[in-house]
């Protein structure tokens, strides 16, 4: 079919076309990047931990009457008192295994730090996020050791809070690993942690394991992670806790009772629930995306929506003004398909147009939110997919109003109005 | 003459109800995310003390040198606690605190009761007039508690009614970290967003209020450590919160109350003369690099307003603008459709701006309709920010006069803006061709 005819038409419709262009520009504009931050969320929150994630909890206690550090002899009443703890949790009945850990993957609460190759060097070779446990802490995490070997209770130095000896091995990530050891022989080698000349050996690569930050400057360094084997002993104390498969509830139940019979003079992080699940750790962590990508949604559905109604809306009134003509050219011969061919042309160019100067709007959209926002840039397939969703959209709605304009008889022609 | 465009409209609203509903549908949804978004955009980024906030100021002073300071060559947030104690000494300002944050725990009087954990601050008497905080019962503490480490607090309305059973509890006893304190005040509602007198070791925004205030160099005395961030250049030396105290970590949080610009920069000279001293004493080894901020300033600095809040509202704003775009598509339909109508009515003497009011009549009916809608589903959207938003931002969004106006003002001003070309066009519609072709 000719265009020529059907641009004319649209010749005598600037102010329509312009405001149907217009809107479909912006909805593409705004659904791409829309439906591009829905996509960083997802891929975000899909990042996996490197633990087992089912049947693990957390339980974050401090102890009220504590001993203070300063005092002579606190610190084996501080190590006798997790010891005791950690006792009742293993225990339970429903506990698989506990060990004493100072954060956890989403946890969003780290201590992080450079480590070198070389002591005398200036600049880190890798920063670095610490795990302290004993040597419960793989097992009830769920780690997967790809290389040397795990720590035995011999490793394991009991440290107050501010203690700051560091212990001769650790064990490592593979991310650090392949970072600092490229040909894969990392067990054995040394590192040296910021600002130390103490060398720390190496002795056990672990498959992964996400650091417990959050924000974007951890993320520069989400794998690599180092355990230590550290027990700290201070006034609080924080367990990782695996129930037995299928006993998370019962387990998570059951752990604050048992260690408030231990002892009762201890506050919990959250009174309501002293033991948090993996599942909520996950949930907390990520709600701000999940809310987000609920909006995002949200805007792009009402966008499309608003969109289509008013295409349909806006071709209606055409189809209308345009009866006497559309009878006319069914008189002279036209098929109702030809009708409705025309009008289907009409909105694939005019969404064609808007389509247009809506992929340009959409990358300006991106390349600010990027300068203001720290966004990261949009490939290529985002815009093109929603350059497609316009054009199905634009199709879908203009059926309704073309589909009528085909049903005009040719008789119309012969009516004055 | 307006009841009689009223008249009009109506009829020819009905008369096309499909158009009708969409228009207003466009409009109600396009203002009601903008307005919901913005709700929590309006929570967050509100001024926390706007009597006073411009006069409230946060010193930075730089212990760790050029080789600490971030990229951009700032000094850190907070104070060591060496630096803040010679603030404090000096106390140059009208009204000045140094504080830090705790988090001790309670031991209920019954027992069976387990014991909780409060989030508090330790800070100097002067800290209550200077931030203007709200007393139910009592006061806050007098220079010579501060001096004489009293072990006196000041608690929160909500933990009296746990303790308390919400009675006046001034003078009674009250168990925190295994010692008794001396009630001196309860507080009345205050839990200013952003807690913009610590964000250099808080949570921008907190659902819950602080439960209690206790005198900074009793908090020093008794070891309640600090529970807030904690940022060190170089490993402490000594162990423990003594250590910590003589380290070069930053952990204390300051604010000081200048009544005028004349008595900020005098603060200022002070601030540089003291690196200066420091300097000379060898303590650092770097020109002074200090800044005095006001609390907008710092708000700003800190970028308390979360960015996916910004983008949100950015993003409804961009909704909005396509839903206008979309009624004016429709109201020129709806109007153009009509033109047979305008000739006559042009060719009986109606001038042009009897037009004009007659469709910007309309166009104001269908934005109030809107504008109903949007009311309708902002409520709607404010009750389920918590969706969207975390709890301690959702928490901030209100439903109140002001948002309920600004809904209805945008509504109606934005579809009246909708309307002028529609308007403008039917009202140049040519009655001779109209008559014309009929």
């Amino acid at each position: 079919m000719s265009v020529s005819p059907i641009l004319s038409a649209l010749r005598r419709h600037k102010a329509g076309v312009v405001l149907i262009g217009l809107q479909i520009a912006l909805t593409l504009a705004i659904v791409c990047n829309a439906i591009f931050i829905i996509g960083e969320r997802i891929e975000r929150m899909n990042r996996p931990t490197g633990i087992v994630e089912r049947d693990l909890f957390l339980i974050q206690q401090a102890w009220v009457n504590a001993p203070s550090e300063e005092i002579e002899g606190s610190s084996q009443k501080l190590g006798a008192m997790q010891q005791e703890d950690l006792l009742a949790l293993r225990q339970l009945a429903d506990v698989e295994s506990v060990a004493p850990t100072t954060s956890m993957p989403l946890l969003d609460s780290s201590w992080n730090e450079g480590i070198r190759l070389d002591p005398e060097q200036q600049q880190q070779t890798a920063r670095v996020s610490f795990y302290l446990g004993d040597e419960q802490l793989l097992p009830t995490l769920g780690l997967r050791l790809v290389a040397g070997r795990t720590f035995t209770s011999a490793d394991i130095l009991h440290q107050g809070l501010r203690d700051i000896r560091q212990p001769p091995v650790v064990i490592v990530t593979k991310a650090i690993a392949d970072l600092l050891f490229p040909h894969g022989d990392a067990v054995g080698k040394v590192v040296y942690l910021a600002g130390t000349h103490k060398p720390i050996t190496i002795i056990g690569v672990v498959e992964r394991l996400q650091v417990p930050g959050l924000n974007r400057w951890t993320a520069s360094f989400a794998y690599n992670s180092v355990v230590l084997p550290i027990q700290r002993e201070g006034f609080f104390a924080f367990y990782a806790v695996r129930a037995k498969p299928g006993r998370l509830q019962a387990a998570m139940q059951a752990a604050p009772a048992a260690l408030y019979k231990v002892n009762p003079l201890r506050v919990f992080a959250d009174i309501k629930t002293p033991a948090q699940s993996f599942a909520a750790i996950r949930a907390r962590a990520y709600r701000d995306d999940i809310g987000m990508a609920i909006l995002m949604g949200a805007v792009c559905l009402i966008l499309l929506g608003v969109t289509a109604a008013g295409i349909v809306g806006l071709t209606s009134f055409w189809v209308g003004q345009r009866q006497h003509q559309i009878g006319i050219r069914r008189a002279l011969g036209a098929r109702r398909i030809d009708i409705l061919r025309y009008f289907q042309t009409e909105n694939l160019l005019i969404a064609s147009g808007g389509a247009m100067v809506g992929l340009v709007l959409a990358f300006i959209l991106n390349l600010w939110l990027i300068r203001h926002y720290e966004m990261s840039r949009m490939p290529l397939i985002y815009v093109l997919t929603g350059v497609v969703a316009v054009l199905v959209l634009g199709q879908l709605a203009v059926f309704v109003p073309a589909r009528r304009a085909s049903m005009v008889p040719p008789v119309v022609a012969t009516r004055s109005v | 003459m307006f009841d009689y465009y009223l008249d009009l409209a109506w009829r020819s609203l009905r008369r096309s109800p499909g158009l009708t509903v969409l228009m207003v549908l466009a409009i109600g949804f396009g203002v009601a995310a903008s307005m919901t978004t913005y709700s929590v955009f309006r929570a967050v980024s509100g001024d926390p003390i706007p009597w006073k906030s411009s006069k409230l100021f946060v010193p930075q002073i730089d212990p760790w040198g050029p080789s600490g300071r971030a990229s951009d060559g700032e000094p850190p947030d907070a104070l060591t606690y060496t630096d803040a104690m010679a603030l404090m000494h000096a106390h140059r300002a009208k009204l000045q605190s140094a504080m830090y944050r705790i988090s001790p725990s309670l031991v209920p009087e019954q027992t069976g009761q387990h014991p909780i954990n409060v989030s508090g601050h330790a800070v100097y008497g002067e800290f209550f007039p200077m931030l203007d905080v709200p007393f139910l019962y009592g006061a806050g503490w007098s220079a010579d508690d501060d001096a004489h480490q009293a072990p006196v607090v000041v608690i929160s309305g909500e933990l009296n009614r746990k303790f308390f059973g919400g009675a006046n509890s001034v003078g009674r006893s009250l168990s925190m970290d295994g010692k008794d304190y001396r009630v001196v005040g309860v507080m009345g509602d205050w839990n200013p967003q952003p807690r913009f007198y610590d964000l250099a070791s808080s949570a921008n925004f907190n659902a819950i209020g602080e439960g209690v205030f206790i005198p900074f160099e009793r908090g020093i005395a008794a070891g309640i450590y600090n529970s807030g961030n904690t940022n060190c250049y170089e490993p402490t030396k000594g162990a423990g919160f003594i250590g910590l105290q003589q380290s070069s970590c930053t952990w204390v949080s300051y604010m000081a109350l200048l009544d005028s610009s004349a008595a900020a920069s005098q603060y200022r000279q002070y601030l540089d003369s003291y690196a200066r001293e420091q300097q000379q004493a060898g303590r650092f080894h770097w020109a002074p690099n200090n800044l005095l901020r006001d609390v907008p300033a710092v708000l700003d600095h800190q970028g308390v307003v979360p960015s996916d809040t910004r983008i949100s509202l950015l993003v409804a704003l961009g909704l909005l603008v396509v839903c206008l775009v979309n009624t004016v598509g429709l109201m020129l339909a709806k109007f153009l459709r009509r033109s047979s109508e305008i000739g006559v009515r042009r060719a009986l003497g109606a001038p042009r701006r009897a037009l004009y009011a007659q469709f910007l009549i309309e166009a104001g009916l269908i934005g109030a309709a809107g504008g109903a809608l949007g009311l309708l589903l902002t409520g709607a959207g404010v009750m389920s920010v918590g969706l969207v938003f975390r709890p301690e931002i959702a928490a901030l969004a209100r439903l109140d006069w002001s948002l309920l106006g600004i809904t209805m003002v945008l509504a109606v001003g934005a579809t009246l803006l909708a309307g002028l070309y529609p308007t403008f066009r039917a009202a140049r519609v040519q009655p001779a061709w109209q008559l014309k072709s009929n």
